[in-house]
């Protein structure tokens, strides 16, 4: 193209709507005009979308192609509350923890771009808390169904023998989930606490990071309603 | 960063929401109340379930709610609403493409079911 007319080179700043989409990726430039970190973290969510929907997916076709009575999950899953058994607790407690967790790191990614050191760590800590207290609440779960229930990835003493395999599966990488980012969650804070992040000059860290713990949390919805209440 | 050479007086839009320069940043009651709906939603499908709704209705319900949280979550949360199309559209449209595997294993799924009530019952 004849660069000498300025007339066709286009603005810096492309239009709104499709118009702009075209723009941002037909440019001979960065795509995506967001920090190069972010952009990779919803790439890497992108990526583990398709991992755990292959895995529900799996799960959906074993659980409708079975002869055999699939358990029913109301059921095991209940809690006995002053002898009275009510259906789903534990999971709706595990529920709640986690959405609450998403809540704390939301305020976290706040804080952190208004500059609130303590705060943005004292969040980012909530948020790992509410996480360990999920991960324990699974392990209770796990330790109930392995001990008592009997249920192995293998078969299990109430019916369908694939209940086993999908539910350790699906659960046991989500738990992996959250356990990393507990981790994960940690070192953001650490550099947090230590200035590391107000050196820098920005908490585009802590919205990255937030943006997995997020991820972790919408992928749990999407368990809750296809394992849990099907 | 190579979009710091956008004067802001061209891009309103961008100082308006925070964009790429100062990151997400919104009201905290936001937040809250988009924390509260998670919880008010939450409990609904759980209500589904304790009332032991049956068939299309629970059904329904279950998938509405479940759509209705990954939303919020998306959107409010993960700040999705507040993004350039060009990211949201690379990130939201390629999970459809995950509509086309499940139908098929739905489909695969239903001959197994009917093949095995045939033969192995």
């Amino acid at each position: 193209m004849n660069t000498s007319s300025s007339s066709v080179i286009p603005p810096a700043e492309p239009p709104g709507g499709w118009r702009g989409v075209v723009t941002d990726w037909s440019g001979d430039r960065a795509t995506f005009r967001v920090p190069w970190g972010k952009a990779m973290m919803w790439i890497f969510l992108l990526s583990d979308t398709f991992v755990f929907s292959s895995f529900l997916i799996g799960y959906m076709t074993v659980r409708m192609s079975t002869t055999a009575t699939w358990p029913n999950p109301a059921e095991i899953f209940a809690l006995s509350v002053n002898g009275h058994s009510v259906p789903l607790l534990l999971i709706a407690i595990m529920t709640f923890v986690l959405i609450t967790s998403s809540g704390t790191m939301a305020m976290a990614v706040n804080y952190g771009y208004r500059r609130d050191r303590d705060k943005t760590a004292a969040c980012i800590l909530a948020t790992a808390y509410l996480g360990v207290a999920f991960v324990g609440m699974q392990a209770f779960e796990w330790t109930n169904l392995i001990v008592h229930e009997g249920i192995r990835p293998w078969g299990n003493s109430m019916g369908a023998a694939q209940f086993g395999a999908c539910f350790f599966m699906i659960t046991g990488f989500h738990g992996l989930h959250v356990s990393a980012g507990v981790i994960y969650l940690l070192t953001v804070m650490r550099k947090v606490l230590n200035g590391t992040l107000e050196r820098r000059g920005n908490y585009e860290l802590v919205e990255i990071a937030g943006l997995y713990w997020h991820f972790v949390d919408l992928v749990w919805v999407f368990i809750f309603a296809l394992f849990y209440l099907w | 960063m190579e979009s710091s050479t956008t004067p802001a007086s061209v891009a309103p839009h961008v100082a308006a929401t925070g964009g790429e320069h100062t990151g997400q940043q919104h009201a905290v009651g936001l937040y809250l109340k988009v924390w509260g709906l998670l919880f008010v939603l939450s409990t609904f499908s759980y209500l589904v379930d304790y009332a032991n709704l049956q068939g299309y209705l629970r059904w329904g319900l279950i998938l509405v709610l479940m759509v209705a949280k990954a939303g919020l979550i998306v959107a409010v949360f993960m700040h999705m609403r507040w993004e350039r199309l060009a990211l949201v559209y690379a990130i939201l449209i390629p999970p459809l493409a995950l509509l086309v595997l499940m139908s098929l294993m739905a489909s695969e799924a239903d001959f197994t079911f009917v093949t095995r009530l045939a033969h192995f019952r």
